[in-house]
């Protein structure tokens, strides 16, 4: 199969420099010259520059007549005037396209080549340039004025009622997480992340659980160092990097240490008021008719929240959060009745590439009466509760990471 | 402006005595600007060929996700494509591959090094660049760079995937993606040697349009061609610097430990020892130049469409100030404007604002340039030489994808289609195409320059046409796609139900892209035939005005065999009314009482 391609594509090609050879002859028996055009040339293509317009211009038309509705009516409140704009937009740079694809087609379609003609000789003229640099100038400036009038409304600051959610990505999952009855975030750091705590949310046990594992983790290298010594059979490159190791978890531990305490509005630290932050995964519900001021965060690399039935997007940066708010005004079922479709959901989507499976970082998003919503949300888990639940489990954790060490050691040494 | 007089007549021995050049210094390692300037389009139309097979390969899998191709496996072997179909990981390095190819090596290094090496001295009159070494090392310099992208592709781990804007902490982190491996350090490295190519390049240009132009040639006389190539000399000079410092601050965060790019990073089960440092910065240093790159691509094919399309009007280009003004207009404002790929990045809202200004002031610019080219064609008198036809492919696709730039400068609307396929449709257009078809233009037009043969017109035309069809056909399509809310650089789309209806354009689009690139092969076949097989070219075919045209047809080391040529007019003295021929080239003396332009 693949010798059979192959051996069509070189017969192709030696069929076309054949035809090419043949060409060429014929050319040499008629005496004429690549660089003169002949008159049938030169009409062949002016007709074609007609024909490819109007062939262009359909192709145009008949996808804007198929795709023209490219989203459903926006679920948010700002959506309605990003929409307005783009249409405004739209119709405008449409109209231009057809106008200057037109004007540049069938100039070239009418002044093709004609032996008696002398083409015009025209260099300038100061009237039309000033014509075709004011046009496009005053186009521009309603263009900047409308589009900053809606972008200032966009990016303007969140009303104090706003609820706030944080959105955080990973490779490749978003977690939501909602500031709890205290409408207060706990604080977050990090260098807290364990598989028990996936937000690094700071607490005091969070702290002293972290540094007992990473004492357990030091006092565990320093025994394959101990070990390697009494009997070594590790190159002394590899003992650098234990130690380098443990300088790492070290740091890490200072920087654990060096974590600030803060007073927040409602009298708790921010330390304390995580214990009844709410945290979800896969689903984020939000309610219908009230603001919503996200704030994003990254655990590893760059990612992006686009949310097109929104009208919304922000990259979510490791190290800086962002922020974006929005009032979501048709609910979920409102839609799928609008669109007749059962299974039809809001979604979340990752828009920064981020690794392999990018292309399916995902999140549905559920608009919610705010009866619905607030039934939903207190189903959720509080962060405190989730984990007492799994603190045994976290603790097994601990010893099953000693144990991978461990292994991994011995396999290292096994070599 | 006589000042170069003296400069011409001292290198005048050049001309005359001709020792014999050994075949690797003619070659090889030569240091006539002709050479090179065959050198850098060789080395680009193979990087260009590689760059459209990679684009086929992903295409395969857009049009046909999961679909078993043999010839997938057939090139990229079991590993990235077992049974036929595309690794995930593949799919993504072949995308930044692609990407990388064709902004760099072929748009950058194969426009500009191809046609600034061939036309700069010839049109401004010189026996060579100002520096014949300088300019030797900046091929070199490129050929490396070359050779090490495409040796990325070999590496354990695969080629750099993070998509050609290589964003840390993706880029940064070799745990992030296997692509992040070996395969980025070799990117980076690359794009080192890429911009010492262009440094070098560039600096030579602009010295030689500055210095070396001949007796009589002002600036005002100087065809738009080079006006064109020195603004992009100039811009790459001053932001490829930029490049450099973030694509070194890159390799001291992978290999150094050090943190310009990286803050509070949790991967693979670990706390990472790096704080303080921002991904933002990488992105504004990055677009820094990579804005004012989109015009070093644009601005070679939109000075090579000028003069042909004069040329071929048989027509003065209209308004040859306003060309020269836009020009330095556009290559002002591509400084000032790069924040508008980073609306969505949590920038100063503030901030935003401003680069939505200064971004939608380029469209002034750009539509003077555009109503230019029109009136030029009006009540001229055109002959479709193929590449006459490129040129006004090029105004077309210019047009077509400038506009859609309008919304995209605006932040509002950015925010929902940033990132998504009204991107890929926008840039390809305005900028992929417009380039490629000002590169293509410009062989046909100056292959008797360079080759001293004719190429067939024929299939020029089935290449012209084939490849304005397909490419329309590729990208046009893609604005629907992406207004639907398609994000890119996505494997697959079969798990966004919300997308069907739009996806069924994507085998649409991948069979136009396939038709394209074999078209591609006529352009080859052409090529090549006719080095060894054109009809001989005369000295001046196209009947042209500028100065390359008053060369033997045989490539002397020196260009003109006598004093080089005194210029008395400007290069677009087509149809002039106060003469009887319907072109006056640069050479010819004014008439007494004839009015200059």
């Amino acid at each position: 199969m693949k010798l059979l391609i192959i051996l069509v594509i070189v017969l192709a090609i030696i069929a076309l420099v054949q035809l090419t050879k043949v060409y060429d002859l014929t050319r040499s028996l008629r005496k004429t010259r690549e660089e003169e055009i002949t008159p049938a040339d030169n009409k062949m293509n002016a007709n074609l520059m007609l024909v490819w317009m109007i062939v262009f211009f359909i192709g145009t038309i008949v996808l804007y007549g198929k795709y023209h509705t490219y989203l459903p009516d926006s679920a948010s409140e700002h959506g309605k005037d990003v929409d307005w704009l783009m249409d405004l937009n739209l119709w405008m740079i449409t109209i231009m396209f057809f106008i200057m694809n037109a004007m540049l087609f069938l100039t070239a379609w009418k002044f093709h080549y004609k032996k008696d003609r002398k083409a015009k000789f025209f260099a300038h003229d100061n009237r039309l340039e000033m014509i075709w640099t004011g046009i496009p100038g005053v186009a521009m400036a309603f263009i900047i004025v409308f589009g900053l009038i809606t972008w200032n409304k966009i990016t303007g600051p969140a009303s104090a009622e706003a609820i706030q959610v944080e959105v955080y990505s990973k490779q490749f999952d978003w977690t939501v997480r909602y500031a709890g009855d205290n409408k207060t975030f706990g604080a977050s750091s990090f260098n807290l992340i364990s598989t028990d705590n996936a937000l690094g949310l700071v607490t005091r046990e969070k702290i002293q659980s972290k540094l007992t594992e990473i004492d357990a983790e030091i006092e565990t290298v320093k025994k394959q160092i101990e070990e390697n010594k009494k009997l070594p059979v590790m190159p002394d490159s590899y003992i650098e990097t234990l130690q380098d190791k443990i300088f790492r978890l070290q740091r890490h531990k200072q920087r654990i240490l060096d974590l600030n305490e803060n007073k927040t509005a409602t009298g708790l630290s921010d330390w304390e008021s995580g214990a009844d932050d709410r945290i979800a995964k896969g689903e984020m519900h939000l309610p219908v008719g009230k603001e919503v001021e996200f704030i994003f965060r990254s655990q590893d690399v760059i990612h992006s929240a686009y949310m097109p039935h929104f009208r919304a997007q922000m990259n979510a940066v490791p190290g800086v959060p962002t922020r974006f708010k929005m009032t979501p005004i048709i609910t979920t079922k409102e839609m799928r009745k609008k669109l007749g479709d059962d299974k039809f959901d809001y979604i979340l989507l990752c828009n920064k590439v981020c690794g392999a499976a990018h292309f399916n970082m995902q999140m549905t998003v559920i608009i919610d009466s705010p009866e619905d919503y607030a039934t939903w949300l207190a189903k959720q888990k509080t962060f405190v509760a989730e984990e007492k639940k799994e603190e045994p489990a976290a603790k097994s954790d601990t010893t099953a990471t000693a144990m991978n060490n461990m292994g991994a050691n011995a396999v290292v040494a096994a070599k | 402006m006589g000042a170069t007089s003296e400069h011409g007549h001292g290198n005048d021995h050049h001309g005359h005595h001709h020792h014999e050049e050994s075949w690797v210094r003619k070659y090889i390692f030569s240091e006539d600007h002709k050479m090179i300037s065959k050198q850098f389009l060789i080395t680009a139309i193979f990087m260009g060929i590689v760059a459209v097979m990679l684009s086929i390969f992903f295409r395969l899998q857009l049009g046909w996700p999961g679909e078993k191709f043999g010839v997938l496996n057939f090139f990229l072997g079991d590993k990235w494509a077992p049974e036929g179909v595309l690794d995930r990981n593949a799919y993504l390095a072949l995308v930044t591959i692609h990407g990388t190819i064709m902004v760099f090596f072929v748009l950058t290094g194969g426009l500009s090094g191809t046609f600034a090496n061939l036309l700069i001295p010839l049109q401004v009159g010189a026996r060579d660049m100002a520096s014949g070494f300088l300019n030797m090392l900046s091929y070199w310099a490129f050929a490396i760079s070359s050779v090490i992208m495409i040796a990325s592709l070999f590496v354990e781990g695969g080629a750099a995937s993070g998509g050609w804007t290589v964003y840390p902490p993706l880029s940064a982190l070799p745990q992030a993606m296997p692509g992040s491996g070996t395969g980025m350090t070799l990117w980076l490295v690359s794009m080192v040697f890429f911009i010492a190519s262009s440094l070098l390049g560039g600096l030579n240009y602009i010295v030689t349009i500055i210095n070396l132009r001949t007796k009589g040639m002002s600036m005002t006389r100087l065809p738009l061609t080079i006006w064109a190539l020195l603004v992009t000399a100039i811009l790459g000079v001053l932001s490829f610097p930029v490049l450099v410092s973030a694509v070194v601050l890159l390799l001291m965060d992978r290999s150094f430990g050090t943190a310009f790019y990286l803050s509070d990073i949790y991967i693979q089960g670990e706390a990472l020892d790096v704080t303080g440092g921002s991904p933002l910065l990488f992105q504004h240093l990055f677009w820094f130049l990579g804005h004012p790159e989109v015009y070093i691509v644009l601005l070679p094919a939109l000075g090579i469409s000028s003069e042909i399309i004069a040329t071929n009007s048989r027509k003065p280009i209209f308004g040859y100030k306003a060309m020269i003004g836009s020009i330095l207009a556009i290559g002002f404002l591509s400084f000032i404007v790069w924040g508008h790929h980073m609306f969505v990045t949590g920038m100063n809202p503030f901030l935003g604002s401003v680069f939505v200004f200064t971004t939608l002031l380029i469209a002034i610019p750009s539509a003077v340039k555009g109503f230019n080219y029109i009136t030029t064609l009006y009540q001229g008198n055109i002959r479709f030489t193929p590449g006459m036809l490129f040129s006004i492919g090029l105004v077309s696709t210019f047009l077509t994808g400038g506009l859609t730039g309008i919304i995209l400068a605006d932040s509002a609307l950015d925010v929902n289609v940033h990132d998504t396929y009204f991107v890929v449709a926008h840039f390809h257009i305005v900028m992929g195409m417009s380039a490629i078809f000002g590169m293509l233009g410009g062989v046909y037009h100056w292959f008797p320059k360079m080759f001293g043969k004719m190429m067939n017109n024929k299939l020029g035309y089935v290449h012209f046409w084939l490849t304005l069809v397909c490419g329309y056909g590729v990208f046009f399509p893609m604005h629907f796609v992406g207004m639907a809310g398609a994000p890119r650089r996505y494997y697959d789309y079969s798990e966004f139900p919300f997308l069907d209806w739009v996806m069924n354009l994507n085998p649409i689009i991948s069979v136009f892209a396939i038709v394209g690139a074999a078209a591609q092969i006529l352009f080859l076949i052409n090529f090549f035939h006719s080095i060894f097989y054109g009809q001989a070219a005369t000295q001046n075919p196209w009947a042209s005005n500028t100065l390359e045209w008053t060369t033997p047809v045989k490539h002397l080391h020196g260009n003109w065999p006598g004093a080089i040529p005194e210029v008395h007019r400007w290069a677009y003295d087509y149809s002039n009314p106060e003469h009887e021929e319907d072109f006056v080239p640069q050479v010819v003396p004014m008439k007494p009482g004839e009015h200059a332009h």
